[in-house]
């Protein structure tokens, strides 16, 4: 099993971070037409999935799947967003998300009274912490 | 829920003595360093919403707590939950209005007041003033606005410390532009 990349967007829906293990294409943009691109879409997700869903649909949007990827998407009532693309064996990681975000955003970020907290990640400790983390994934 | 207690049975505690004379140490240098009362009042608000912007991440990682649905669930986390994490302490909540968009939180004793005595010439001087700016910036991260103040405190003689929370609005996603 493989995880290919992550982002983390905030709420206004700046790339926070982006970080790619194992990507095999490039899609032939700027990396920040990407970013708007992706949040774009998933803001579009979202608001499909609540409008069209026949009992309560808030928070129901965790994952899509194609023939070839699984996207994961986990967003916390602050609306920071990450997201994570891995192959299709995965399944559900809401808890892996949430332990990203828990042990390494709030550990890193948020308590790093340096690191501004809507703008693009710069520190190195985040990035080593949140690497050795998903390398430690089950399903890495 | 089982994460939720997990991670409050290995939260590291400190001495809430050693907290609350620190807070004491920042107050007694604001009241040396500004002229009015109102003025620290303001600077302690400011520094609070600073510190509830990001503490509201700590609380609802290691809380779990999902999105509320209203703000009588909105009053409980925070009471329940986040005055009890982070203070030691769990205030009443009371006093609804009637469109239940105002409630107050009642601390029988303020971890943050512990040895203080206010002196004669500081009438004005909202001791525990952060409070209000942690809860302002807190939730304000999670889409609302609310106005906070304090209408009693046993500091200055009332009977208890009571916060009036008002509920003004709820803020609206952004949505990413050629969106609707």
């Amino acid at each position: 099993m493989t995880v290919y990349n992550i982002y983390i967007f905030n709420r206004e829906g700046t790339c926070l971070y982006y970080y790619e293990w194992n990507r095999r294409t490039d899609c032939n943009m700027p990396k920040y037409e990407e970013f708007k691109l992706l949040h774009g879409m998933l803001f579009s997700i979202k608001s499909f999935v609540t409008r069209l869903s026949p009992i309560d649909g808030k928070n129901s949007f965790i994952s899509y799947r194609t023939n070839k990827y699984k996207l994961h998407f986990y967003e916390t009532p602050t609306g920071l967003k990450f997201v994570m693309n891995t192959d299709l064996a995965v399944e559900n990681i809401q808890d892996t998300l949430h332990d990203i975000y828990n042990k390494i955003y709030v550990e890193y970020i948020v308590k790093n009274p340096l690191c501004k907290l809507n703008e693009p990640i710069q520190s190195s400790l985040f990035r080593t912490k949140l690497d050795e983390h998903v390398k430690s994934l089950p399903f890495y | 829920m089982s994460r939720q207690n997990s991670a409050r049975a290995d939260g590291k505690k400190v001495s809430s003595e050693l907290f609350t004379l620190t807070y004491g140490a920042l107050v007694a240098q604001l009241v040396k360093d500004f002229e009015s009362d109102e003025a620290v009042n303001k600077k302690l608000d400011e520094m609070g919403y600073n510190i509830g912007v990001r503490l509201i991440e700590d609380l609802i990682a290691k809380g779990n707590v999902g999105r509320c649905h209203d703000l009588r669930e909105t009053a409980d986390i925070i009471a329940k939950l986040g005055f009890k994490m982070f203070l030691g302490v769990t205030p009443v909540v009371t006093k609804w209005s009637t469109a239940a968009d105002e409630f107050s939180l009642i601390l029988e004793n303020n971890p943050l007041a512990e040895f203080v005595e206010l002196p004669s010439g500081h009438e004005n001087l909202n001791y525990s003033n952060i409070l209000c700016g942690v809860l302002r910036g807190a939730l304000e991260m999670v889409q609302m606005e609310v106005e906070i103040s304090f209408v009693q405190d046993a500091l200055r003689g009332d009977d208890t410390t009571e916060l009036r929370v008002k509920f003004i609005k709820r803020l609206e996603d952004a949505i990413p532009a050629g969106e609707e």
